[in-house]
């Protein structure tokens, strides 16, 4: 130890190795040493011999700058730079710190720290705003004492029509700590005036969206997915049609962020569902000025334009998951974005056989886009557990029942040429004569969700700007943390 | 109650498209070019065709243009085509 050391100590009240570690400050401060003992709570336990050495720092701003995360922490300074750290009680660590051989003589060997109240929850990054540097780069708003910030966020345009949680520094600081990634990194353009898109401003949205952090790497990966040219983002943003991203995630990080598969896990109710999709939307419009009215031509829209997201059931071994179906190899999350509308019910309570059920949820698959229709828009079916215990018990897979769906929906050509019927839509009566595919090969995906009861299947109609299916598909991505 | 102002971070892209003025349609199409800009749309060619017979009936050039998908947008490469080959420009949205 030189003779130029001073130390500083940071200590809370409600710590009981800091009341442990008082005598040993006292030694200290007797010893001639230079010492601060800065206080987070309540500094009378220090008592009054110690008076003259405390610092008040309820409001945390030297234990910020100090990078303090346990207390009691006792730091040396030599020449104004640390030269040495110790947290909780350690009588070896602070006998060397200190160069006093004595010291804590009466005392346990060791004792843990308690958190220091700078690194609480929520509590770093408010800090962080208020001492530090955010390292936010978008510009900021300030909205007048007494204002409410929800009503700002919507006269600057920035809702979707839901009220949006306002994005202030703190709540964007800790969005980004839900990812690793570098904040400025732009993940691509956002369709349609193609602006850049960093990791900050998908933050800033799911923020609006109301995320939680861990949603971070779902959120960047669903739209990474839809920024993917075979997606074609700008055509379903911009169409006169009802689609929107939706997104299907696959992998146990569904699980862990609580994502719905079962009950109504196509509707309302849970975060994670509802705000990923929401966030996803929010960064269209808002990067990328997809808004409607402007260059979002929609002609009725749909709900799925606030949000549409919702995770598989992978509870059953025998079913092979949406995403492995497409190459994410198991084990692993990912998101599978689809242009989709919103849901057609199939209601089949009689079928008891995999033929009947199949020849059933055909019917309504046949309705996408318009029943004399063809190779036009792609699908959605998702797979009730009732429904899709008809199929299991009778051994049939995905990839079975994807082909018995697909042979079904082989259509006469006369049927469906304009025309017939009496109904002028239809498809090019030289057709006729063939038997022509619904879906193109690829377009009819299924997925497997509902709650336990409940004879129904829901169908998802698929943006029908991709009638060359190579123009625009569903696109599926791994989930990097 | 003291109440302090609430800070919060643009969500936007922070852009602005630079505008400029809508030049004024010409008074006359004789001894220009109209370019006729099939988007990609069904029966888009249908419609251009006609316009296209009627404009030659009127002794006024055209000039064709397409893209070769309405599932997305144009690509800069077109868009000089058409400003370089073209003084004004049907284009046909829709089906």
């Amino acid at each position: 130890m030189s003779e130029s050391a001073t130390y500083v100590a940071v200590v809370k009240d409600e710590c009981e190795t800091c009341h442990l570690a008082v005598p040993v400050l006292a030694e200290i401060h007797q010893a001639g040493h230079p010492l601060t003992i800065c206080w987070q709570d309540d500094g009378a336990f220090l008592g009054p011999g110690l008076a003259a050495a405390t610092v008040d720092d309820r409001a945390l701003e030297r234990s910020f700058h100090l990078a303090v995360e346990t207390v009691p922490t006792l730091i040396r300074l030599e020449g104004g730079a640390e030269t040495g750290r110790t947290v909780g009680w350690s009588r070896e660590d602070w006998r060397a710190l200190t160069a006093i051989p004595t010291l804590g003589a009466g005392l346990p060997l060791h004792r843990p720290g308690c958190g220091s109240r700078s690194v609480e929850p929520g509590v770093g990054e408010a800090l962080r705003v208020r001492f530090g540097e955010t390292g936010i780069r978008a510009r900021t708003v300030e909205v007048a004492p007494g204002a409410d910030a929800i009503e700002a966020c919507y006269d600057r345009g920035w809702s979707d029509g839901l009220p949006v949680v306002p994005p202030t520094p703190e709540r964007i600081l800790r969005m980004l700590g839900g990812t690793r990634r570098d904040p400025h990194e732009i993940i691509g353009r956002v369709p349609p005036e193609l602006a850049p898109c960093t990791v900050e401003k998908v933050a800033i949205n799911a923020v609006m969206a109301g995320c939680r952090p861990e949603y971070m790497p779902v959120v960047l990966t669903a739209l990474e997915a839809a920024l993917d040219p075979g997606f074609t983002l700008h055509g379903v943003t911009c169409s006169t049609c009802f689609s929107s991203p939706v997104i299907i995630v696959n992998g146990p990080i569904a699980k862990r962020i609580g994502m719905n598969s079962g009950l109504n896990a196509l509707g309302q109710g849970n975060r994670a569902n509802a705000t990923i999709g929401r966030a996803v939307n929010l960064v269209v419009r808002n990067v990328g000025g997809g808004r409607p009215g402007e260059i979002d031509r929609a002609t009725l829209g749909s709900p799925g334009k606030y949000t549409f997201c919702f995770a598989e059931d992978e509870g059953d071994d025998g079913w092979e998951p949406l995403a492995a179906s497409r190459g994410i190899a198991a084990g692993r999350s990912a998101v599978t974005v689809f242009a989709g509308d919103g849901i057609q019910g199939v209601t089949d309570q009689k079928a008891r056989a995999p033929g009947e059920l199949t020849r059933s949820l055909a019917m309504g698959l046949q309705a996408v886009g318009h029943p004399k229709l063809c190779e036009w828009a792609a699908a959605v079916l998702v797979l009730s557990p009732e429904h899709y215990a008809i199929y299991r018990e009778a051994g049939w897979d995905r990839a079975r029942i994807t082909s018995a769906l697909h042979d079904e929906l082989l259509l006469p050509g006369e049927k469906v040429a304009a025309g017939a019927d009496g109904v002028a839509e239809g498809m090019p009566p030289s057709r006729a004569g063939q038997r022509i595919p619904k879906f193109h090969p690829g377009a009819l995906l299924l997925v497997r969700a509902g709650g336990p009861a409940g004879l129904f299947s829901a169908v998802l109609s698929g943006w029908p700007g991709g009638r060359l299916f190579e123009e625009s598909h569903p696109v599926t991505r791994e989930i990097t943390e | 109650m003291t109440e302090s102002a609430v800070t919060l971070h643009d969500p936007t892209s922070e852009t602005a498209p630079a505008t400029r003025p809508r030049r004024k349609p010409p008074a006359s199409l004789h001894g220009r070019t109209v370019a006729l800009f099939d988007i990609g749309k069904s029966r888009a060619d249908e419609f251009l065709d006609c316009l296209e017979t009627r404009l030659h009936a009127r002794g006024i050039a055209t000039a064709r243009f397409a893209k070769p998908t309405n599932a997305k947008p144009a690509t800069n490469a077109i868009l000089d085509d058409i400003a370089a080959g073209a003084d004004v420009v049907v284009e046909a949205l829709a089906d």
